[in-house]
């Protein structure tokens, strides 16, 4: 179902970008290499794979492997060395509309001098959606995560499994195409977490939306993904490309009690240990990015 | 706290030192020696009769004038600089250069360029008050939280919208910290300002007082902008409580 054998045509002066119809994002050949002091540093070397309009696909690997370098790149936010980055079938040159990212870093991602309420609509009014169409979008979005009863509280009155739902709260609102999450429940405690991963299911199923999940997390990739790409150390290469073929429907108890669960965590455990121990083999110095 | 225990702190220690300096005052006949009761009776005739007009007022709309420009164009000046990089670095020495002259060393130059006015005086004050709000509006633009710009990228928030959202209000604290600096300044300036080939003015009035030997009215002169002084800092503060309160906020959380 994944790797996709692509036909790509880089087309910069138009921006189009040849892949299969029901592919939402492609990265194809991704590279970036950071330019230091002390030379230079290969955080990608060579990112393959394409996400389907509708998938949840859980990037997983070693600390270290890029992926926050790669999450950055899909954004817009950085630009990579060579190769590209597609979504909707064109090229992301800076941040694209119709995506939207969940940063782990909640507490810096929520604008402290508004209320919960003017931080969730505040990409909406700068897009100039009209009041109404707002004010449902910013009333759905808040009760999809269970915050309609502070809207008018401040992100810094919240405790950060909320703060992280205010910010989730804020990307589906936006109405995106793509939805990026960036280790987004790595600072918050383990029960909040399970709660916070089936918010994201939830979400996904109910609003059809294309999710990108980086964590470096294997039961959580393997519990909330359809797929999970495993990422090498760095410089990253695509390690593995898995298929989770568990029900659809997950449950905190009964789907992490399942033996294939067992088995699929087992099996990206593995090729996680293997990547860090061929790291070595592929760069002299192991920089962590 | 209450309203009645906040105001009682506010004037309680004020009271206590009008009773001593009135109680170590008492029979004393030194002419230069102030007395609170004997200034609090010619304070009134002094200040709130033709010189209200003549002397108070102007300066007091000096002083305001040369505040508010100050802050106007050492925010919107700041936030240029602060946003570009090559800017910052250009600039950082001669910006250095010139908060480290003196305003008062520039009133006769001022004087003679711009004339001896109601503009000279202003501009004195300018020169003073903006390198506060500048500089501290410099940093606070510099500071921004690399994670709240990205989340600005992303969600296509940009240009105008960005200064007005993100920078502006980042930079807040620092730039509040730099107009409560300000306003002392201003204050010292605006009476320096009005010492030198002056003809109206709280400074010039103080001048005058000296030299004629009005010891007493002299001194209600230097009450008086005291007093301006303790409203200037209720105003800001007042304004400050309404504009930080989240940055107060979080700070407590932090705690």
């Amino acid at each position: 179902m994944s790797n996709t054998t692509t036909k790509t045509n880089r087309g910069p002066k138009t921006g189009v970008i040849e892949v299969p119809e029901d592919v939402a994002l492609s990265v194809q050949h991704l590279k970036k290499v950071y330019q230091t002091d002390g030379g230079e540093i290969e955080a990608v070397r060579d990112l393959h794979f394409d996400i389907r309009a509708g998938e949840f696909v859980c990037l997983v690997g070693p600390s270290g492997a890029g992926k926050t370098t790669l999450l950055k790149c899909i954004a817009g936010l950085l630009a990579p060395t060579s190769g590209l980055v597609a979504l909707d079938g064109r090229l992301v040159t800076g941040p694209p509309k119709g995506l939207a990212v969940v940063f782990q870093e909640y507490g810096r991602s929520l604008f402290p001098w508004m209320n919960i309420r003017d931080n969730v609509e505040l990409p909406l009014k700068n897009q100039g959606v009209a009041k109404d169409e707002r004010d449902r979008l910013v009333d759905d979005a808040l009760e999809a995560v269970g915050l309609a009863h502070v809207p008018k509280s401040y992100p810094w009155q919240l405790s950060g499994g909320m703060q992280q739902r205010v910010a989730i709260a804020r990307a589906i609102a936006y109405q995106p195409k793509v939805l990026l999450m960036d280790e987004p429940f790595a600072a918050v405690d383990a029960q909040t977490r399970a709660d916070l991963e089936d918010l994201v299911r939830r979400v996904w199923k109910r609003l059809g939306i294309t999710v990108l999940f980086v964590t470096h997390d294997i039961d959580e990739s393997v519990y909330l993904g359809e797929r999970v790409v495993v990422l090498s150390s760095s410089p990253t290469v695509v390690q593995e490309d898995l298929t989770i073929d568990l029900p659809a429907d997950r449950d905190q108890l009964e789907t992490r009690s399942m033996a294939r669960f067992t088995e699929l965590r087992g099996h990206v455990y593995e090729q996680i240990q293997r990547a860090k121990a061929e790291a070595p083999n592929r760069t002299s110095s192991t920089p962590t990015v | 706290m209450s309203l009645a225990k906040r105001l009682a702190y506010f004037v309680g220690l004020p009271i206590l030192l009008l009773v001593l300096w009135w109680a170590l005052t008492i029979g004393n006949t030194n002419f230069f020696v102030p007395k609170p009761l004997q200034l609090f009776e010619i304070f009134g005739d002094v200040w709130f009769g033709d010189r209200l007009v003549t002397d108070v007022l102007p300066s007091i709309g000096r002083l305001l004038a040369g505040v508010a420009i100050s802050i106007v164009l050492g925010i919107v000046l700041g936030i240029v600089i602060g946003s570009v990089r090559l800017l910052r670095q250009l600039t950082e020495p001669s910006l250095e250069f010139l908060r480290a002259i003196p305003p008062p060393v520039l009133i006769p130059v001022l004087a003679l360029i711009i004339g001896i006015n109601d503009q000279m005086k202003v501009a004195v004050i300018i020169f003073g008050c903006i390198w506060p709000v500048l500089l501290n509006t410099i940093e606070g633009v510099r500071a921004v939280d690399p994670v709240l710009n990205d989340t600005c990228s992303v969600y296509g928030i940009s240009g105008g919208a960005r200064m007005r959202y993100l920078v502006l209000r980042s930079a807040s604290p620092q730039i509040m910290t730099g107009i409560r600096q300000s306003l002392s300044i201003g204050l010292i300036l605006m009476v320096i300002s009005e010492m030198f080939g002056s003809s109206s003015g709280l400074g010039y009035a103080i001048v005058q007082f000296q030299r004629t030997f009005s010891v007493p009215e002299m001194w209600t002169g230097i009450i008086l902008l005291g007093l301006l002084g303790v409203a200037l800092s209720l105003v800001f503060q007042f304004t400050e409580k309404r504009v930080l309160r989240w940055y107060h906020g979080l700070r407590e959380v932090d705690r």
